[in-house]
């Protein structure tokens, strides 16, 4: 039965020796420890709350880089069909433009050459008329020495003058 | 039947007369003779006697396993080499008295007016039987207990150190090694079952699971003291632990105990009374499953190593001490065990005194 009763002198010294262990070491040794264990951890969620964030973040930039790059493709494309418009238009109104330039010169050209042709239908006019005169002066002053001879010279005359 | 009771009354009787006329017969002859004859049969049963204290003094299992789980005032390592401890006694008359337990190292294990009984335990006792004496002597269980605080202080303020110093890097060697086991009792032991407010309490159940935690294992040495297994101080931790629920106990607590709700009127008889007892039912039971759990364990392993002496043979020997080996595996299983539940339930039993709950009554 001793066994089940409690002896007073060590029920002293074991509330004194436990609270002195419970103070001293609530005082040194778990209030450190906890607060490190506590604090590693913040710093760990820290970490990973950060890399979460960063994680966020570059994926933000990726997908805003990925619009500004197809904003700038679009607006690229944009630039070259309107520069394209624009050549094309240009070319097509040189175009036209020659075109009219080219009909007007010709048609210029065949003015002058219509001129140039009466002219030189008017040159020739007069030159056969002349021609003709001498010829006929010829012919008046040949008919005048031979007959035979003044026959002759009108039939050569005459043949050439169906050349003409 | 009323004729064999009859018979047997009649046969007490005459066999009782003869008794006790025997030695009235007996006296009639001589004085010498009868002196002579008592003389010598007194001689006889002294033989008697001796031979069976001798017989004893060889071995007596169970004195010798009360002898090593009970306290004592020096610290015996192994038979006849001891290390005497100081004897602290006061009494009203003579104040504080202080001295070495090898001054009771006499014939008559006497000294300075005090007697050192060794009965089932230890104690000290005043020869003059009037006077009252308390004892505070440093026992074996206080040696003991003294070494293991000092342990304690040593280890976890060294630890303590180690995060003082190394901020912010990881943990390692003997810090990481604690590390688990403070973070195994805070996060799967106290957090959950204390509740929100479980910082407050969190050096005090973790100083109670690495104190049991220490003697448990101290008490497995061999020539150790078993101080978990010493009623007082799991008494001492019980009470402490009652205390500590009921100082910081909320109202409910002490609503509920009085008026447990949903309990219909004439339970209540029954159900006050039940409640109050399981309140002093609880540290109860931590005293006494630590105590004997630890007894138990070394009630065992001393009674294994008892046959040994008891069989004195040289087959028995090596199959009991590898299940001795066995137990003392089991042995220290139970130390980290019993430490555990000590501070599971007593995290328990704090947490359903602080617990808040303002939602329905309905469920315990």
């Amino acid at each position: 039965m001793s066994l089940l009763t409690p002896n007073p002198g060590l029920i002293f010294w074991m509330l004194v020796v436990f609270l002195l262990v419970v103070f001293i070491l609530s005082k040194f040794a778990w209030k450190p420890i906890l607060k490190g264990l506590k604090d590693r951890e913040n710093e760990i969620q820290g970490a990973l709350d950060l890399a979460e964030k960063t994680r966020a973040e570059m994926a933000q930039l990726k997908s805003d880089n990925e619009k500004l790059i197809a904003e700038a493709n679009a607006i690229r494309d944009q630039i070259l069909r309107d520069a394209k418009d624009a050549s094309d238009r240009t070319i097509a109104e040189s175009k036209d433009k020659a075109a009219v330039e080219a009909q007007k010169i010709i048609e210029s050209a065949r003015e002058t050459i219509r001129n140039e042709q009466a002219v030189a239908v008017s040159k020739i006019k007069k030159e056969v008329a002349t021609l003709s005169l001498e010829i006929a002066e010829k012919v008046l002053h040949r008919e005048l020495e031979d007959k035979g001879a003044q026959e002759k010279l009108i039939a050569d005359l005459a043949s050439s003058a169906r050349l003409n | 039947m009323y004729t064999h009771l009859r018979r047997f009354f009649t046969i007490a009787l005459i066999a009782a007369t003869c008794v006790f006329n025997l030695p009235a017969r007996a006296d009639e002859p001589t004085q010498h003779e009868t002196d002579k004859v008592a003389q010598a049969v007194n001689e006889e049963e002294h033989k008697i006697e001796h031979k069976l204290e001798e017989h004893e003094a060889k071995f007596n299992i169970g004195e010798m396993i009360m002898h090593h789980i009970a306290d004592s005032h020096e610290w015996e390592f192994s038979h006849g080499v001891s290390l005497p401890l100081p004897v602290i006694l006061y009494s009203e008359d003579r104040g504080l008295e202080v001295f070495l337990s090898s001054n009771f190292h006499n014939e008559h294990h006497e000294y300075n007016g005090y007697h050192l009984v060794h009965g089932e335990s230890e104690q000290i006792v005043p020869v003059d039987e009037a006077r009252k004496i308390y004892d505070f002597s440093i026992t074996k269980n206080v040696a003991s207990m003294l070494i293991s605080a000092v342990i304690l202080i040593l280890v976890f303020t060294s630890v303590a150190g180690w995060y003082k110093n190394s901020k912010g890097k990881a943990p390692k060697g003997f810090a990481s090694a604690m590390e688990v086991i403070i973070l195994f009792i805070r996060d799967e032991v106290v957090k959950p079952n204390v509740g929100p407010k479980y910082e407050k309490y969190l050096p005090y159940l973790l100083t109670l699971f690495f104190f049991i935690l220490i003697n448990n294992i101290m008490g497995l040495l061999p020539g150790s003291a078993n101080l978990t297994g010493n009623i007082a101080v799991t008494m001492t931790l019980a009470v402490l632990t009652f205390i500590i629920v009921h100082l910081n106990a909320n109202g409910n607590y002490y609503k509920h105990l009085l008026s447990p709700p949903g309990v219909p009127g004439p339970l209540l008889l029954i159900m006050i009374p039940v409640e109050i007892v399981g309140v002093f039912m609880k540290p109860f039971s931590l005293m006494v499953r630590l105590f004997a759990n630890i007894t138990a364990g070394h009630i065992i392993l001393l009674s294994l190593f008892g046959l040994i002496f008891i069989f004195q043979s040289f087959v028995i020997a090596p199959v009991i001490s590898l299940f001795a080996l066995f137990l003392n595996f089991i042995e220290i299983m139970v130390a980290f065990i019993q430490a555990f539940i000590f501070t599971l339930l007593s995290s328990m039993y704090i947490g359903t005194a602080i617990e808040e709950h303002s939602h329905d009554h309905g469920h315990h």
